[in-house]
């Protein structure tokens, strides 16, 4: 009984923790709308600003505090939303979703950046250990101070919205955004108002929970996982309902620490538990009603590929793979070596967001179980074992999309989010088990080993050989993706992404064509996986990380959800060794770069490569001689480098100047004609004749006026209306 | 037959936004429905397509009871319609949305699928409702009035019994009307019950051959064209008063 006391009080304080955090993120998400993965992000950055006030320069504790509740953290909100939030019209919800997630991934880089990761800091309790003591109960301080600090922030919240001004105004905002304003209250003060708060509710939490952690970046912004699942139970809107969901939390991780039987079947299961409530909280939810929205023009689009454009890309892919295997030396290849696995992630991203719409945030997650499914099958370097990847994947992609495609929107989201992370904490870190009767521990003793495929009797034991392996199955993934995209399948997705409620009433059941397509992500995921695998020789389940594959999504967004060489450019991103040869110390670089990327995807919402370096190689595909010109340049640079006349940098220069410099002046002189398209973020071209054609069809009557006719005049209009 | 909806009711919590409607839609005719703003229109389509669940009351069609039915079930069984806020797949081009409409009429699987069939319907579409100029735009740069037009084309591309129009004339200019009556007097020769919800009143009393008038979630009459325009009911629900006027809107 002793026991369960002490775990009791330990698991309430762990739950007041939860709920400050939770409410901050329930407010922000009703006033704003927008779903803020950046909470746990904004109370880490303030704990550390908090250790470095008060340890790191040692000023006194209360001030630090004060400091980093009521001027970093609403700094924090201010900026954020005033630099990202108010930028969102128009943009679909998963690249809504997506910025937040950006904005976390910034400021994880910049802690790390600023903060170096490897050195040990600990914030000591706001008591040092002090108790207070209960009969035969002894309970610090600390916990004390928190249960308090959550009952002043749940009372104060609710006399805020209810008795203030300005929280009246935030609520009236969420029922009506455009009604509020109409009545005189900004709605940007409103969202501003909401985004301060929920910071300072954020830097609370991350400050109070600081301690019980050692003061580490990523378990700090993980922590936030534990508030979205207190925030689910009160279904993102309901502030009560999220304390009684944060205390159902901390009483399930503080009981399972303490009751459940100690093996290392178990061990990692405490870790998931939060992730495994949010996924269990998701479920129960009620299913959201099938409503029809306001038509807004959406700034987002999915090209549909041509043969021919996709033939160009592949054809480029392989050369340029061919390119780099001869010419890049052998210690930088086998870094590089790295990219085809992640593009194929990136690729798989591409059917389940880029045209059904739907964040997945798992698809690393996949990659490893694909990578599992190739290390242990693959051991004599069999390829078909890519296949068998494929279809572990896909098998158990249909498992999850089951309970979590009746989510829509960031439950969906959510719930592909809690999967990747029961599977980090617990299921890859399990010790061998027994399936179907052989032995099984998904990532051996901590790594697994992966043999180099053979074809026939040829083994792609060199790097280079690999590199071009898996270049081709990049291609080939690519092309199914095109045939998707082009089928009715894809045309089915996109429809359903664009107006579920029009699809339902025309008598489509998109059920079973989500589970299809998210099977099918997860299958590509899958053999991504295992190639990754091969080319880093062993893996641990590290590299299979829930943040490593928000990266990769990232760049996809930024570069195009919905294109392959955005896909190329994710794995060449995260892959290449680009980066830590150009700049050694700035190992954060990569992160703070995509998270500022993905920040910056509310003004260029199709990603850079559909908006605008497809437009300016269009120019180049019309002219034949263009496209012979600077592939016979390619060429050139490459015999020069091989017969070893050029070194590295002159060739980079040349290649450079040569795909990136030489189609701008087809473009512009195609974008002067009104031929292509603007990219860039140029304007709209309009010739006269189309903008007299458009102005004669929107005002009817408008054109030549004949002689004779009545022309109304002002003088006539203030004579008819009689004083 | 065609539809019959059974004293249906819906509240908004302290809004009885439906009481009691019952109405029905025969096959081979017009019906037109006719109110003010928040007479409760849309809320009914809303219910007959199974996107809001009554109180009270149910739809059938064709002598088969709606239930609880979801609404693609509700399609498959031949009840189509269009939304008064569009509801176009704005990412895909005119074509593609009236194609996705045809293949999804088609059932099967993938492979079964009768491509050359489907490109025949959508190519009728297009030219039937004069569409085949913006068949390669993209549905959401579409002037409202035309989207209309292609909204319409995708639901008769699941060949429904019965179809239902939100205010499908809005937005739409004289000419664009002129055609949209006599396409709409074309369906209906081929059979179809159509219920039309429309505030151009030129347009309700040429094609409808009844016209039901919903004011604060109650019929209040039901009838012919001349007989909803005389009705005192009917000028007062417009026009606040019993003057002599017409009901024109």
């Amino acid at each position: 009984m002793h026991e369960f006391i002490i775990f009791t009080i330990g698991g309430l304080s762990a739950a007041g923790i939860y709920a400050i955090t939770a409410s901050g993120l329930t407010l922000t998400y009703t006033t704003t709308g927008i779903f803020n993965w950046a909470h746990g992000a904004i109370g880490m950055i303030c704990a550390f600003t908090y250790w470095q006030m008060s340890i790191g320069w040692g000023w006194p504790s209360l001030l630090s505090l004060l400091l980093c509740l009521f001027v970093v953290a609403p700094i924090i909100g201010i900026v954020i939303e005033a630099a990202v939030m108010r930028r969102l019209e128009g943009v679909s919800e998963a690249s809504k979703l997506v910025v937040t997630l950006s904005v976390a991934l910034m400021l994880l880089g910049i802690a790390q950046w600023i903060w170096d990761p490897t050195t040990y800091r600990a914030l000591p309790p706001l008591f040092n250990n002090e108790t207070l003591i209960l009969g035969s109960i002894r309970i610090s301080y600390d916990d004390v101070t928190i249960l308090i600090l959550a009952l002043v922030v749940a009372i104060g919240l609710r006399l805020f919205l209810y008795r203030t001004r300005m929280g009246v105004t935030m609520r009236a905002s969420v029922d009506d955004r455009t009604l509020t304003s109409l009545n005189g209250s900004s709605a940007i003060s409103n969202t501003r108002n909401a985004w301060i708060i929920g910071s300072m509710l954020a830097a609370l939490a991350g400050i109070l929970i600081a301690p019980t952690l050692t003061l580490s970046a990523s378990a700090l912004t993980l922590v936030i996982v534990n508030a979205y699942a207190a925030s689910v139970i009160g279904r993102l809107r309901s502030i009560p309902m999220t304390f009684v969901g944060a205390i159902i939390l901390g009483l399930s991780i503080a009981y399972s620490v303490a009751y459940l039987p100690q093996n290392p079947y178990i061990q990692g299961f405490e870790n998931a538990v939060p992730a495994i409530v949010l996924f269990i909280a998701l479920l129960i939810l009620p299913q959201s009603r099938l409503r029809g929205h306001r038509q807004l023009r959406s700034r987002e689009f999915a090209i549909r590929p041509t043969w021919t454009g996709a033939g160009l890309f592949c054809g480029g892919v392989i050369i340029a793979a061919v390119f780099l295997a001869t010419v890049v030396s052998t210690a930088d290849l086998f870094s590089l070596n790295r990219m085809w696995g992640l593009a194929i992630v990136g690729l798989s991203i591409i059917p389940i967001v880029g045209y059904a719409g739907r964040l997945s945030l798992c698809q690393l997650t996949f990659a490893g179980i694909g990578a599992t499914v190739v290390g242990h099958l693959g051991a004599q370097g069999n390829p078909l074992s890519l296949l068998a990847a494929a279809g572990v994947c896909a098998a158990i992609g249909i498992l999850v999309a089951i309970p979590a495609l009746r989510l829509s929107g960031i439950y969906f989201a959510l719930a592909t989010a809690a999967f990747a992370i029961t599977m980090d904490n617990w299921v890859f870190q399990l010790p061998a088990f027994n399936l179907f009767g052989h032995p099984y521990a998904p990532f051996g003793s901590g790594s697994l080993v992966f043999a180099p495929f053979r074809i026939g009797s040829l083994a792609l034991t060199s790097k280079a050989s690999q590199f071009i392996a898996g270049s081709v199955v990049f291609v080939i993934l690519t092309l199914l993706v095109v045939v998707l995209r082009r089928s009715e399948f894809g045309q089915r997705l996109l429809a359903m992404k664009d107006s579920p409620a029009a699809c339902a009433t025309l008598g489509m059941n998109g059920r079973a064509s989500l589970v299809a397509v998210f099977a099918f992500s997860a299958a590509v995921a899958g053999v991504g996986g295992g190639i990754y695998g091969m080319a880093l020789g062993s893996a641990s389940a590290d590299v299979f990380q829930f943040f490593s594959g928000l990266s990769v999504l990232l760049v996809m967004v930024i570069m195009g959800l919905t294109s392959a060489g955005g896909a190329g450019t994710a794995g060449l991103y995260q892959g290449s060794p680009v980066f830590t040869n150009l700049f050694p110390s700035l190992t954060q670089l990569p992160l703070v770069l995509v998270g500022l990327g993905g920040v910056g995807v509310g003004t260029t919402p199709n990603g850079t490569i559909p908006g605008s370096l497809r437009p300016v190689w269009l120019s180049v595909v019309r002219r034949r001689w263009l496209l012979g010109l600077i592939l016979t340049v390619v060429i050139v640079a490459w015999v020069l480098r091989l017969a070893g006349a050029i070194s590295d940098w002159p060739m980079t220069i040349i290649l450079l100047v040569d795909l990136l410099a030489l189609p701008v002046p087809a473009y512009v002189v195609d974008y002067r004609a009104n031929v292509a398209p603007p990219a860039f973020g140029l304007p709209e071209r309009r010739s006269k004749e189309k903008r007299d054609e458009w102005f004669a069809q929107a005002v009817p009557g408008t054109g030549p006026v004949a002689t004779g006719d009545q022309v109304p005049t002002l003088s006539g209009a203030g004579g008819a209306s009689g004083t | 037959m065609g539809l019959e909806i059974d004293a249906v009711s819906v509240r908004f919590g302290g809004l009885a936004a439906l009481s009691e409607v019952s109405l029905g839609a025969q096959d081979g005719a017009i019906t037109g429905l006719i109110g003010p703003n928040g007479a409760g229109k849309t809320t009914l389509f809303n219910v007959v397509t199974g996107m809001q669940r009554p109180n009270n009351g149910t739809a059938r069609l064709d002598g088969r009871d709606l239930g609880n039915l979801s609404s693609y079930k509700r399609a498959r069984l031949g009840l189509g319609r269009t939304f008064q806020r569009l509801e176009l797949f704005g990412t895909l081009t005119v074509a593609e949305n009236i194609g996705v409409a045809a293949s999804i009429a088609q059932r099967g699987i993938w492979l079964t699928r009768s491509k050359s069939r489907i490109n025949e319907i959508r190519d009728e579409l297009l030219d039937r409702l004069g569409l085949t100029a913006v068949g390669n735009d993209r549905a959401d740069t579409l002037p409202t009035g035309t989207g209309r037009l292609v909204e319409l084309a995708r639901a008769l591309a699941v060949r429904p019994r019965v179809l239902l129009l939100d205010e499908p004339a809005a937005g739409q200019n004289s000419e664009e009307t002129e055609r949209f009556s006599s396409v709409l007097r074309s369906l209906a020769a081929d059979g179809l019950a159509i219920l039309l919800v429309e505030h151009d009143m030129d347009l309700v009393m040429n094609v409808c051959d009844t016209v039901v008038v919903l004011d604060y979630g109650r019929v209040i009459c039901a009838g012919t064209p001349a007989t909803v325009r005389t009705d005192l009911d009917v000028q007062a629900a417009y026009l606040g008063t019993a003057s002599g006027s017409t009901a024109d809107a």
